[in-house]
């Protein structure tokens, strides 16, 4: 399987007197797409976040590529390459979709903002990913749909040559057809070479679109298994207990 | 060979905007659609400047004349600083109570560093405009830093701006101003010639950023405005501007003398509405500025300086309202406590929004300053033609501000609707 483009191993975070992570093995492969599901407050979030640079962690190794690095803060990750689109979207509804994806690292030619090549770039971007559903990249963003918005969003975090694009839910506000058309924007992600992290509650999109599934429990990494070796039943059970059969936490159960 | 090839790929790399075509048909079709979606941009404010300025020309000849014309455009000058300065804030979704005081700080600074101190013009000026970025620096620290609310921050500089102007003027005597070269910026004019130079540099240069814009985007093969619309608007530029500068070059003296020219101000208004579009348009600071009045977490996500851009926008507030101040100095050739006072905010604050600029931030554009200034100065100036009290004045601009306030709610409402 070579190796993976992140790993972590062993990390742990607390936040006070509560320990979320709990050491946390974890690991993503490029041109997969591995769903990270867990119940509300299995600790997806923080791990996110630690991944992202938003949070630091206590202690554990952070891989990239087989090499250990040190992300800090969002603007070490985002150096990696490493972009999170979050569930509430990033994104400026007065501004139209150029200028969303170009916000914050605009291009320019001396002091004026070059919106010809920006415009060109997010046309191409798009383009790449067989997004067909806006009709001008010109479009202000609140003209949009709530599907259109995540694809939006998705080509942003792309467009900065990320090797690892982090989903957080987002078919979560979604209606049926445009459900999948995201999920066919996030399968097209890993199948053009991108490491792609899902997190959802939908089980249905986790087996529609996930190579590899990682069940949280309780701040613990209960299993990580590929999508085809288990059935629905098993994952829900991994979710909400931490173990299914042979898999998951052993030495809980064996107190219990 | 390699063109060809270059000509076929092109469509190919632009799927998403391939299918628009660039036809005066589906621009005007997209116009629209625009405007049904609540994106009404100018056209409410060049609307009514229209209907206001039939009504007032039927009610009273007089209001078509060269010298009401001149008039207008000076009276309504002070009121298109201060509210240029007003967009930048509104577009963050904040408000400048003070901009009106703030003003008159910076013009009674202007006037003790002419007659008392004796500095030259240009040093007075620097001192007024230092003021004013030294007070929008205080007023954005005040909201960006500690974090209170614009609202109560510029409303305790209302109050606290009127007394120093009070303190700065001795408790209420007026300095005049004799600088000619500050009277001359309401006062004197421009001479015909000068007056042609300018209308063809206004002209030339839009109609060249116009066409450099097609021709670029054209060669990029990226869609652009159909070529007729670009003709039509630099076409409807140069009506404008000639017929104005024509007019103004009438010799409007009412009784002996000569008095025409394109007045002095008016050059000034129109670089620095230059200036500031430009910065709004094309500048990352402005594209910033937007992003933060659009959604402050996404901008903040996006590792934009929000404190940063948040207090700029304020002293670029409070020093337009210093240019303001200068140029109320100059219409009145004196300062004096009320300079800045009573309906200047209010009235600025109208015209940014007459024009167009939402109170909720994320819209607007310099422009709208300009065009809602005019429609505010009309409205006076007209109002004054047919004899109106000043208590229906004030009634009437209070019902066209709310009117405009208005249209901003439910086009706004109408925009989260059609989504």
């Amino acid at each position: 399987m070579g190796t993976p483009l992140l790993e972590l191993r062993g990390i742990n975070k607390s936040f006070g007197p509560v320990q979320v992570l709990r050491n946390v093995d974890f690991s993503v492969h490029p041109g997969e797409v591995t769903a990270l599901v867990g119940d509300n407050g299995a600790g997806k979030s923080t791990l996110v976040k630690c991944i992202g640079g938003i949070y630091s962690t206590d202690s554990g190794e952070y891989l990239m590529d087989g090499k250990p690095v040190h992300v800090h803060s969002p603007r070490d990750a985002a150096h990696l390459g490493v972009e999170i689109v979050y569930q509430d979207l990033a994104l400026c509804d007065n501004l139209d979709i150029v200028q969303n994806m170009f916000l914050g690292r605009e291009r320019r030619s001396g002091i004026i903002l070059d919106e010809p090549s920006m415009e060109e770039l997010a046309a191409k971007t798009l383009a790449g990913l067989s997004v067909r559903t806006v009709k001008s990249v010109r479009q202000l963003v609140s003209s949009l749909s709530g599907g259109q918005r995540q694809t939006v969003a998705i080509a942003k975090a792309v467009l900065w040559n990320s090797k690892l694009v982090i989903l957080d839910e987002p078919t979560a506000a979604l209606g049926v057809a445009q459900t999948a058309q995201v999920l066919e924007l996030v399968r097209r992600l890993a199948d053009n070479g991108l490491a792609v992290v899902l997190i959802s509650h939908n089980m249905n999109d986790v087996f529609a679109v996930s190579d590899r599934i990682a069940a949280l429990y309780l701040g613990q990494m209960a299993a990580q298994v590929k999508t085809t070796d288990v059935t629905h039943a098993q994952v829900v059970e991994l979710i909400t207990s931490g173990r299914s059969g042979s898999l998951g936490l052993v030495e809980e159960g064996a107190v219990a | 060979m390699s063109a060809v090839t270059a000509t076929s790929n092109a469509p190919a790399e632009q799927a998403p905007v391939a299918e628009e075509k660039a036809g005066v048909w589906s621009y005007a079709k997209d116009y629209g659609r625009r405007l049904r979606g609540g994106e009404l941009g100018s056209l409410p404010a060049v609307g009514g400047l229209v209907v206001l300025c039939l009504v007032f020309a039927i009610a009273r000849p007089r209001f078509f004349t060269p010298i009401n014309f001149a008039n207008l455009l000076t009276q309504a000058a002070p009121l298109m600083m201060i509210a240029m300065g007003l967009v930048f804030v509104l577009l963050l979704g904040e408000i400048d109570l003070s901009a009106g005081f703030a003003s008159g700080v910076c013009a009674a600074v202007l006037a003790k560093a002419l007659a008392e101190w004796g500095m030259p013009w240009y040093v007075a000026i620097l001192m007024a405009i230092a003021t004013g970025i030294v007070i929008g620096a205080i007023i954005g620290f005040l909201v960006a830093k500690i974090g209170i609310p614009s609202f109560v921050v510029t409303l305790a500089g209302f109050l606290v701006f009127q007394g120093v102007v009070l303190t700065l003027l001795k408790e209420g005597t007026n300095i005049s101003i004799r600088d000619t070269v500050i009277l001359g910026i309401q006062k004197s004019t421009m001479s015909e010639a000068m007056g042609w130079a300018f209308a063809a540099i206004v002209i030339l240069g839009y109609a060249a950023v116009q066409l450099y814009s097609l021709v670029n985007r054209r060669k990029r093969g990226l869609v652009t405005v159909p070529w007729q619309i670009v003709a039509l608007r630099v076409g409807g530029l140069a009506a404008l501007t000639i017929y104005a500068v024509d007019t103004l070059n009438v010799n409007r003296a009412v009784a002996l003398g000569d008095l025409r020219g394109v007045p002095n101000v008016v050059p000034v208004i129109a670089s620095i509405l230059v200036i500031w579009t430009f910065v709004l348009r094309r500048t990352k600071f402005g594209r910033h500025i937007y992003a933060v009045g659009g959604n402050r977490e996404a901008a903040r996500r996006a590792g934009i300086n929000v404190d940063l851009i948040r207090i700029s926008a304020f002293v670029i507030c409070s020093a337009m309202a210093a240019v303001g101040g200068i140029v109320a100095a100059s219409e009145a050739a004196s300062v004096d406590p009320n300079t800045g006072g009573s309906t200047v905010l209010l009235y600025a604050v109208g015209a940014a929004v007459i024009g167009g600029t939402s109170l909720f931030g994320g819209k607007g554009r310099v422009i709208d300053a300009v065009l809602g200034a005019l429609v505010i100065a009309v409205i006076i100036n007209g109002m004054g033609l047919v004899d109106w009290k000043a208590g229906v004045k004030f009634i009437i601009t209070g019902g066209v501000l709310l009117l405009a306030a208005g249209v901003d709610a439910l086009t706004r409402r109408r925009a989260a609707a059609s989504r």
